[in-house]
């Protein structure tokens, strides 16, 4: 009885330990996808926070199901399920995160870095103004980095619906910022 | 943008640059999961009510009993922590003292609703 307890002590430490490394390895991600998902610092910090406590809810399960496959996807799941509940409850559309946009790492001259700043400002308001699955699509592709694989697990799609979203996404990205920038002088 | 085009990718990947959370959350992410979540979920799975009955289960009965008391005790701290959070829009938003007194309360039934939801 004691041996059978202590056995599962340790395979609760071993899981906890699991947990533990995920959760550093993955909390930049969610939060990232959270706060391009809602918009504000504040309900991406409440939004990964759920996102932690759920999956560790359900962590055992997943490990047994994902059979050795990263997590990520899964825990990105998580995160989109909340955040969908967190849109459908407060009934509103995420916010365009402008004040942030200006994480440019090279040197620029004032003038071009202003140029620059305006592009990713029309970039990220036409990410928001993309169809869900679109922009959930780019976020996880170019904020979190995923392939095209691990997006398909965590929209449930198989690889080349997914493929097929990407590339959409980014043609109706491209056209709405043309629209945005306004006439281009043909001279 | 006409020569930027072309490189629509990599400025879709500079305006998505990945966002670093505040160090803030990560250190109540940690305490959360550490103490509410980690310590009781496994106690709570071996609770036999019958076994109380035993004086012999009692010292381990008192075990989970241990866990519940941290964890609801975390949880609380959780719901004061997550309305607090909240006090500045609560403040600008209120009409009056009345007002501000009401919104708070509903806030600490909100995140209290919450925070069972997430742990139970």
């Amino acid at each position: 009885m004691a041996a059978a307890e202590g056995t599962r002590d340790e395979e609760k430490a071993k899981l906890d330990d699991a947990f533990s490394a995920l959760y550093r390895a993955h909390l930049r991600d969610v939060y990232s996808y959270a706060y391009y998902r809602v918009g504000n610092h504040h309900d991406a910090e409440d939004l990964t926070e759920q996102t932690f406590l759920q999956a560790y809810r359900h962590f055992a399960r997943a490990q047994e199901e994902s059979k050795g496959r990263p997590l990520r996807p899964w825990l990105i799941r998580i995160a989109h399920n909340l955040a969908a509940n967190y849109y459908r409850d407060r009934s509103r559309r995420p916010q365009t995160p402008i004040d942030d946009v200006g994480t440019l790492s090279a040197p620029h001259t004032t003038e071009a870095l202003v140029e620059s700043r305006q592009d990713l400002e029309r970039i990220l308001a036409g990410v928001h103004d993309l169809p869900d699955d679109r922009r959930e699509a780019l976020i996880m592709r170019f904020a979190l980095g995923m392939d095209n694989r691990e997006i398909a697990r965590a929209l449930d799609r198989s690889d080349g619906a997914t493929k097929v979203l990407l590339h959409r996404a980014i043609k109706q990205l491209e056209e709405i910022v043309k629209k945005a920038e306004g006439p281009t002088d043909p001279s | 943008m006409t020569d930027r085009v072309a490189d629509f990718e990599s400025l879709l990947r500079q305006a998505l640059a990945p966002v670093d959370p505040p160090a803030e959350l990560e250190a109540r992410l940690e305490q959360t999961l550490g103490s509410l979540v980690g310590m009781a979920a496994d106690e709570l799975e071996s609770w036999e009510l019958s076994a109380v009955k035993d004086p012999k289960n009692w010292i381990r009965l008192a075990r989970p009993v241990a866990a519940v008391v941290v964890g609801s005790g975390a949880a609380v701290g959780l719901v004061l922590v997550r309305t607090q959070r909240k006090r500045h829009g609560r403040r600008r938003e209120a009409r009056n003292r009345v007002d501000l007194v009401g919104r708070t309360l509903r806030d600490l039934s909100r995140e209290a609703r919450r925070v069972v939801d997430d742990v139970f």
